[in-house]
């Protein structure tokens, strides 16, 4: 058995902290402008002051403020994302393997379809047409989990529906529902937390790539991949700007990534070949 | 062999047809699709003149039906910010990027073939977990900050390459090595987990009771067999490539089909955004289809099953 992840959950419980507290955690707003104080770098760099950590951008805002409180919108993002596209994912999953038949040929046709076209293109169409927020934005990621989960939990399904419990309760006169729902679903809760600790860090590069494109939440809400967006030109001259929360999504992505290989070892060693 | 092409064909095909659905629905469903399709300054007489084109004020199936006989013959509407055809803006464009995926494609088969085979024969050892912390690294990075972090080194700091536009050679490197990182971390994993299981097979055993070299045994008979996932796993990191593009292209100002899906996002021109996704599909499927004849070519089971 491997050792608790001890470094991943104390960066993972460091982030929920940020984002949970940020407003306590820093006396600045993460919006209001301050253009007198405007692309002060970092506190080590010659130029920079303690009383801006991590610097400020060209609207004077402080760089931290916003990186403490890009957490937030990251996690909201990422957990709604994945309830949602893990649960139509979930909900497809059991239906197509337990009911079988017509049903699962065409439901697997559309996964194959979904794992071949690139959901961010869809994502892209979504922002265009309904406009950027946090719908949209739950939305277009949802689009991209739902396969993987759908495929998945399906494979799981179609060995669950050959035991002898489910047998039983068909005997018993359960309707086909309540078979999925209360002897099926329980049973395949442990991988369906395995897949959803594996995708989060796909999720917030997923965030962190439509904020980059500007199809994410709309400015001026704090999001890191805007943060980098908006860096982007002033790479020269400011270089804080983009790279700090950079630094931050590949963090954050790199710990919840190695979590979730640790806690599939742990509830699910069969997936280790996905 | 020839059953099996038709077969990938038609399958191809119903994607292509899930796909015009979906762009067609999203079109329509969320507000008018005049507004979506003209630019904001279009006068009464070019909204009359579209409505009548489209059909849009006749039933949905209708619609649909005129939408897909304009999408079959490539009419896929004008761009509002090029005012031309969209499909030949996204043709104008296509050229450069079919430059840079080959070139983030070839960088992760150099690359990712001896680093996988390097760790699946050293396991466990420096090597191995070197190659393992550069791949857990590669896919954790989001390649738009991969971009504007090697621009930062070598272009801002070091001066060595350029940061953007196309050129001469010195233009590939930083574009290519930041499209191409995911694809080296991804396929040196899975070739690294598929080269173990063929190490441990009775016909390598076999190989080397028979005293073949080691040399002949990793490369051919190992090699071949570790090579099937990475095909399998073909369709995938196609999607994710196409992704690349996009965030490359923008990044690195490369005036490929990725960049104008960004200025179509940007500048809200949505019979653009429409003609890239759909014609971005038919991209896929043509490289998916070669990629499986290949397949099929390698693994003689394809064939027939």
């Amino acid at each position: 058995m491997r050792k608790l992840p001890w470094v991943s959950m104390f960066i993972i419980g460091g982030m929920v902290f940020a984002a949970i507290f940020a407003p306590y955690l820093t006396p600045y707003s993460p919006i209001d402008q301050s253009l007198p104080d405007k692309l002060l770098p970092p506190f080590w760099e010659a130029k920079g002051s303690t009383k801006y950590i991590l610097g400020t951008d060209i609207f004077g805002r402080d760089v931290l403020t916003r990186l403490l409180y890009g957490a937030r919108v990251s996690l909201i993002v990422t957990g709604l994302s994945l309830l949602f596209g893990g649960g139509v994912g979930l909900a497809i999953g059991i239906a197509s393997g337990y009911i079988g038949g017509r049903l699962d040929s065409l439901l697997m046709r559309l996964v194959d379809a979904a794992f071949t076209f690139p959901a961010i293109l869809f994502a892209l169409l979504l922002a265009v047409t309904m406009g950027q927020g946090l719908d949209t934005l739950v939305i277009a990621i949802g689009l991209l989990l739902w396969a993987g989960f759908a495929r998945i939990i399906r494979g799981e399904v179609l060995a669950l529906k050959q035991r002898d419990f489910v047998a039983l309760a068909k005997v018993h006169g359960c309707s086909e529902l309540r078979i999925m729902v209360t002897h099926i679903l329980p049973n395949v809760m442990n991988t369906f937390m395995v897949l959803i600790t594996l995708n989060v860090g796909a999720v917030i590069v997923a965030e962190a790539s439509l904020s980059f494109l500007g199809a994410g939440i709309p400015p001026p809400t704090p999001s890191w991949g805007l943060m980098v967006a908006e860096g982007r030109g002033k790479i020269s001259s400011a270089w804080w700007l983009s790279l700090l929360p950079g630094i931050a999504i590949t963090l954050v992505v790199l710990t919840f990534n190695l979590f979730g290989d640790w806690l599939r070892d742990r509830l699910d060693p069969k997936l280790r070949q996905l | 062999m020839q059953g099996y092409i038709v077969r990938r064909l038609l399958q191809g095909v119903v994607l292509l047809v899930i796909v015009t659905t979906i762009v067609f629905a999203v079109g329509r469903l969320t507000g008018n699709p005049v507004d979506l399709l003209l630019p904001e300054e279009a006068s009464e007489e070019e909204r009359q003149a579209m409505i009548e084109t489209l059909g849009l004020d006749g039933p949905v199936l209708e619609q649909f039906v005129v939408f897909i006989k304009g999408a079959v013959q490539g009419d896929l509407g004008v761009s509002i910010r090029y005012r031309q055809p969209a499909v030949d803006v996204f043709f104008s464009r296509l050229p450069n990027t079919l430059l840079l995926m080959p070139a983030a494609m070839l960088l992760a088969v150099f690359m990712a073939i001896p680093l996988g085979i390097l760790s699946a024969l050293r396991r466990g050892r420096l090597t191995d977990r070197v190659s393992g912390t550069i791949a857990v690294l590669g896919i954790a990075t989001p390649n738009f900050w991969l971009g504007i972090l090697l621009i930062y080194v070598f272009s801002v700091q070091l001066g060595w390459l350029p940061s953007s536009r196309m050129g001469d050679w010195s233009h590939y490197v930083l574009p290519t090595i930041t499209l191409g990182t995911f694809l080296v971390a991804g396929f040196m994993r899975l070739i690294r987990s598929s080269m173990l299981d063929i190490l441990d097979s009775e016909f390598v055993k076999l190989a080397r009771i028979k005293g073949v070299t080691e040399m002949k045994v990793v490369w051919k008979h190992c090699l071949r067999n570790a090579l099937i996932p990475v095909l399998t796993l073909w369709g995938v990191f196609m999607g994710g490539l196409v992704t690349g593009t996009i965030v490359t292209e923008t990044v690195f100002a490369w005036p490929g089909v990725g960049r104008l899906t960004y200025e179509a996002v940007i500048f809200r021109d949505y019979p653009l955004l429409q003609a890239v996704v759909i014609m971005d599909a038919v991209l896929i499927l043509a490289i998916n289809l070669v990629v499986d004849i290949l397949y099929a070519y390698v693994d003689p089971r394809i064939r027939f099953t």
